[in-house]
């Protein structure tokens, strides 16, 4: 009977501490929230102002400028002579765009080569992939400018967008899909039905691996917009009709003789803004995605 | 199960393709990432001035210089260039591993502690989709417009953010945090542990949901407390996946550019901030009129060494234990065999 009681109070005990436990937990969670926030909303809101109120400090309340600074961006002579935020969301989104379409198609063909077909060199292929994953691009980066410099390459998108073929850890990540995922049986029947090899891939597994290609065409896309490393290796004359967004807010933050501070936030409020809405959109898949281990920075 | 034959017949009809759908993979990894990958090794051992253009040694890009730039990187040379070259080195790779150090450890703490939370059983936790989805997008936000967003608000500027908070609250000058030496690597520290922790937290994540559930309701029906769960039970089964983070985590952080290069105004970029990647790409590309190929392509080989080395360390960490238990017994089988096979031969003549 003692032993009941006990079992009681020790229970009323558990439930308090469990309680004490989520209010701390939450506690803690809504202020790692406000710390992720509140420096993006600060930027919203100083991106609606004007410099006087920006200098007067502070607000969490938008102000009425967001236009009005938008266009000191494209009328100012210290903005626009290397800012324009339309032809930088187009640069930026033809590069981003075809590297994405290319990455997923040819490494989803890649990983489809090496499944599903039974070749000698299959073996070496797949661990000369494992070993190259991690080769940062860093490392070859001298030899990628005397390329470029060689091959008269520079300034031009053909070498920011035609190596997103090869992208060994998507690949790698495509083809642990496939081994998991995708039943080789359905390609024998298509064979016996009399499909050609380019369209079983074309019409049977893509369709069937459509989650894999989701969620990589995504991160590709992401990370080829925020990619500032390559296009300024690339784009060195820093010709305005060519420039990405990355580079054009980075030539925003280095100016160091600012005159309108509202112009300055919303240059760099349009750079994030798109990104930003494809990830609320899309935050479902992205998160699913980096839990499978599918990313690679 | 294909048999051997079928395999073979396999193999001689549909050999082609596996080859023709794998090549333009290989086509374009050779030329943009493996030729320029022998390029660098090359460079390495040149000279540093290009075309008529000599550097301090007399050398171009022409001449073969064994191995002077390791030299002169590893242990300093004799002219004032040079000198400058290993100075530099050294003082962004110490810049590297502080602000490698200073961001991992509080960032894989705290992703631990919020992992644990997530996946804890005990506690219902409604609102968790929004959280993962708020901590997670710093990550994905360009790191040009991070380094341009934390200037806005703790640059040296006395409108930055925090300064006109400040002034207007009777400080008489503004703060210099983005040129100082510990401030400014507080702050990037910060800002990196800012976009990478919802990262670590759901990769961490994962791994906790990848242990035995039964495990933990064990633990709780014989009274442990979540302490003592965590350091019995999830710490010791997520060890891999930790050693795995924190490799990978070493990697990156060897690769540590965007925020450094870009946290400063001007045109000077911050020394106390400037990483080894920094250096390779200073060297060669921000004055590409006359670049120094040579000191990049030695510093870049050197990074490559430490890489591969830690990316040796990955696999190792990640072999499969069981498949090679299986396979190392299954080569034993086979000599076993093999052995009496031959000593059974023996006695048959």
């Amino acid at each position: 009977m003692s032993k009941k009681v006990k079992y009681d109070t020790d229970k009323g005990g558990y439930q308090t501490q469990v309680l004490i436990k989520s209010t701390l937990i939450y506690v803690v969670l809504i202020l790692l929230t406000l710390i992720c926030l509140v420096p993006i909303w600060i930027l919203i809101v100083n991106a609606t102002r004007t410099t006087d109120e920006i200098i007067k400090g502070a607000s969490l309340i938008p102000g009425t400028n967001l236009f009005a600074n938008i266009n000191t961006l494209n009328t100012d002579m210290l903005y626009n002579v290397f800012y324009s935020p339309l032809r930088g969301m187009f640069n930026s989104f033809i590069i981003a765009g075809s590297c994405c379409a290319l990455t997923v198609f040819f490494s989803g063909l890649t990983a489809y080569g090496i499944v599903v077909y039974d070749f000698k060199a299959k073996g070496p292929m797949f661990v000369f992939i494992l070993a190259v994953m991690m080769v940062p691009s860093q490392v070859t980066a001298v030899g990628f400018m005397k390329l470029l410099v060689d091959w008269e390459l520079l300034d031009s998108y053909v070498p920011l967008i035609l190596p997103a073929i090869a992208a060994p850890a998507i690949v790698f990540f495509m083809r642990q899909y496939m081994l998991s995922s995708f039943p080789l049986d359905i390609i024998e029947a298509a064979r016996i039905d009399g499909s050609s090899e380019i369209r079983t891939f074309l019409t049977i597994s893509i369709p069937m691996m459509k989650p894999a290609f989701a969620v990589q065409a995504i991160f590709a896309f992401i990370s080829k917009w925020n990619d500032y490393y390559n296009q300024s290796l690339v784009l060195v004359s820093g010709n305005k009709e060519q420039l990405t967004m990355p580079m054009m807010v980075q030539k925003v933050v280095s100016i160091d003789r600012t005159a309108d501070y509202g112009a300055n936030y919303a240059a760099i409020f349009l750079s994030i803004i798109p990104v930003v809405v494809v990830y609320l959109v899309l935050s479902k898949f992205i998160i699913g995605g980096v839990a499978a281990g599918g990313v690679k920075e | 199960m294909a048999t051997a034959a079928q395999r073979r017949i396999k193999s001689v009809s549909y050999a082609k393709y596996g080859y023709l759908f794998t090549a333009p993979f290989f086509i374009v990894y050779f030329i943009f990432m493996f030729w320029p990958l022998l390029q660098t090794f090359i460079l390495a051992f040149y000279g540093n001035g290009v075309g008529e253009k000599l550097d301090a040694a007399g050398t171009s890009i022409n001449c073969f210089v064994g191995t002077q730039n390791f030299k002169t990187i590893l242990v300093g040379g004799t002219d004032f260039l040079s000198m400058g070259a290993h100075d530099d080195f050294f003082q962004y790779f110490k810049n590297t591993i502080i602000i490698w150090v200073g961001n991992f450890f509080p960032q894989i703490a705290l992703s631990l502690l919020l992992a644990v939370w997530f996946t804890d059983l005990r506690v219902k936790m409604p609102g968790k989709g929004f959280f993962k989805v708020v901590m997670y997008m710093p990550n994905i936000i360009t790191a040009a417009s991070v380094a341009g967003l934390f200037m806005t608000l703790v640059g040296d500027s006395k409108y930055s953010v925090l300064n006109v908070f400040l002034m207007n609250r009777g400080m008489e000058e503004p703060l210099q945090l983005a040129t100082g030496e510990w401030s400014s690597r507080f702050i990037v520290m910060f800002i990196q542990i800012w976009m990478w922790f919802g990262n670590t937290m759901i990769m961490l994540m994962s791994g906790i949901q990848g242990i035995n559930e039964s495990l933990f309701e064990a633990a709780e029906i014989d009274g442990a407390n979540s302490t003592q769960t965590f350091w019995r039970i999830t710490f010791p089964l997520l060890k891999t996946i930790m050693v795995y983070t924190l490799l990978t985590s070493m990697i990156g952080g060897l690769q540590m550019f965007d925020i450094p290069f870009m946290f400063h105004t001007g045109n000077i970029i911050n020394q106390y901030l400037a990483t080894v990647a920094v250096f390779i790409y200073d060297k060669f590309h921000k004055n590409y009129m006359s670049p120094s190929y040579g000191y990049s392509a030695a510093a870049s080989v050197i990074l490559f060494v430490i890489t591969s080395i830690l990316g040796a360390l990955v696999f190792w960490v990640q072999r499969d234990k069981d498949a090679m238990e299986l396979a190392k017994k299954r080569r034993q089988a086979v000599k076993e065999w093999k052995r009496k096979q031959k000593r059974g031969g023996g006695f048959s003549i």
